[in-house]
């Protein structure tokens, strides 16, 4: 499928030992980001607010990426977050309607953008979840919840297969019909 | 004029770009209002934009997301291939993709076979003027 920009990780860590806490708690967490580098520290973000342990006086002790378990089903996922705005901070809860928890996360991320201007790094996921059909509060994705579903496709605008045969100019208006 | 092709679970459509671009796909359930998820007999079931789907006439007759076998079963026994292969708009793609694949001899054929045709016309076209200019 296509690429997707943020993958989840699962990252372990805790703090170094010391001569007054030998085996000090190893802490894990499940984020989202670009990369493995962003991942962990992103990861010793929340660390530090949680717990008094800094990426000096911690160690990592694993990080994995995590994929998705069946990628060829449609789920609904509920994002619980947390997000910065111009005036404070306020909590969300949204669903989404994918095949793959990070394409949910991505679709999250982009609908903050546009409808909150809300960008990547205001935005914190605090849980994530497969929501039951029966359990989705927005009437968005329960709409989908149809066994026999059933729509005209509207507006067909005709593209060119690929991007090099695209011209400016037309001979004829199109049919936009079908 | 009502609509006629709907998507719906069990409708054909040919990809029309893209990486699959010429593939007959069915539409096997519908993620949300942009977005289908789609099957055919030889790829991994994948999500595709209905901007990229064009719908066709055909709809074969299966419950949500089936197995892949039930579905090739369902596939042979509304005889998807043959159907579209005698539709029109499936008779233009075959002889559109027979034109790309001539190779240079085989156009040389098409021109002979060209040249003959436009003589048989004309030779009938002249008995019937013949006849014509008599009466």
């Amino acid at each position: 499928m296509v690429a997707f920009r943020f993958h989840q990780y699962q990252v372990v860590g805790r703090a170094l030992p010391t001569p007054g806490d030998e085996h000090p708690k190893i802490y894990r967490m499940k984020l989202w980001a670009t990369n493995e580098v962003r991942a962990k520290s992103k990861f010793w973000y929340f660390l530090r607010k949680l717990k008094k342990v800094k990426k000096s006086n911690g160690q990592m002790l694993a990080i994995n990426e995590i994929f998705e378990r069946n990628p060829t089903t449609i789920k609904n996922y509920g994002i619980w977050l947390r997000y910065q705005s111009r005036t404070g901070y306020h909590n969300m809860y949204k669903e989404y309607r994918d095949t793959t928890l990070n394409g949910a996360v991505e679709q999250m991320y982009t609908e903050m953008a546009s409808r909150h201007r809300v960008r990547f790094p205001c935005i914190q996921i605090i849980k994530t979840a497969t929501v039951h059909f029966k359990l989705c509060k927005r009437d968005n994705t329960k709409q989908f919840h149809n066994g026999n579903i059933k729509f005209p496709l509207v507006y067909r605008k005709i593209r060119p297969p690929t991007r090099k045969l695209k011209t400016t100019f037309k001979a004829s208006r199109p049919n936009l019909f079908m | 004029m009502p609509f006629k092709r709907f998507v719906e679970i069990g409708r054909v459509a040919l990809v029309n770009y893209g990486k699959d671009y010429g593939r007959l796909v069915v539409i096997v359930d519908v993620v949300d209002q942009n977005r289908a998820l789609v099957d055919a007999p030889d790829m991994v079931r994948c999500q595709i934009n209905f901007k990229r789907l064009s719908l066709t006439d055909i709809k074969i007759d299966i419950k949500r997301v089936p197995k892949k076998t039930t579905l090739i079963k369902a596939m042979e026994e509304a005889d998807v291939k043959n159907k579209w292969e005698n539709s029109s708009w499936g008779k233009k793609l075959i002889v559109q993709k027979r034109r790309a694949s001539l190779n240079d001899f085989d156009r040389f054929k098409v021109m002979l076979a060209k040249i003959k045709r436009g003589g048989a016309i004309r030779q009938e076209l002249a008995k019937l003027k013949k006849e014509v200019a008599a009466a």
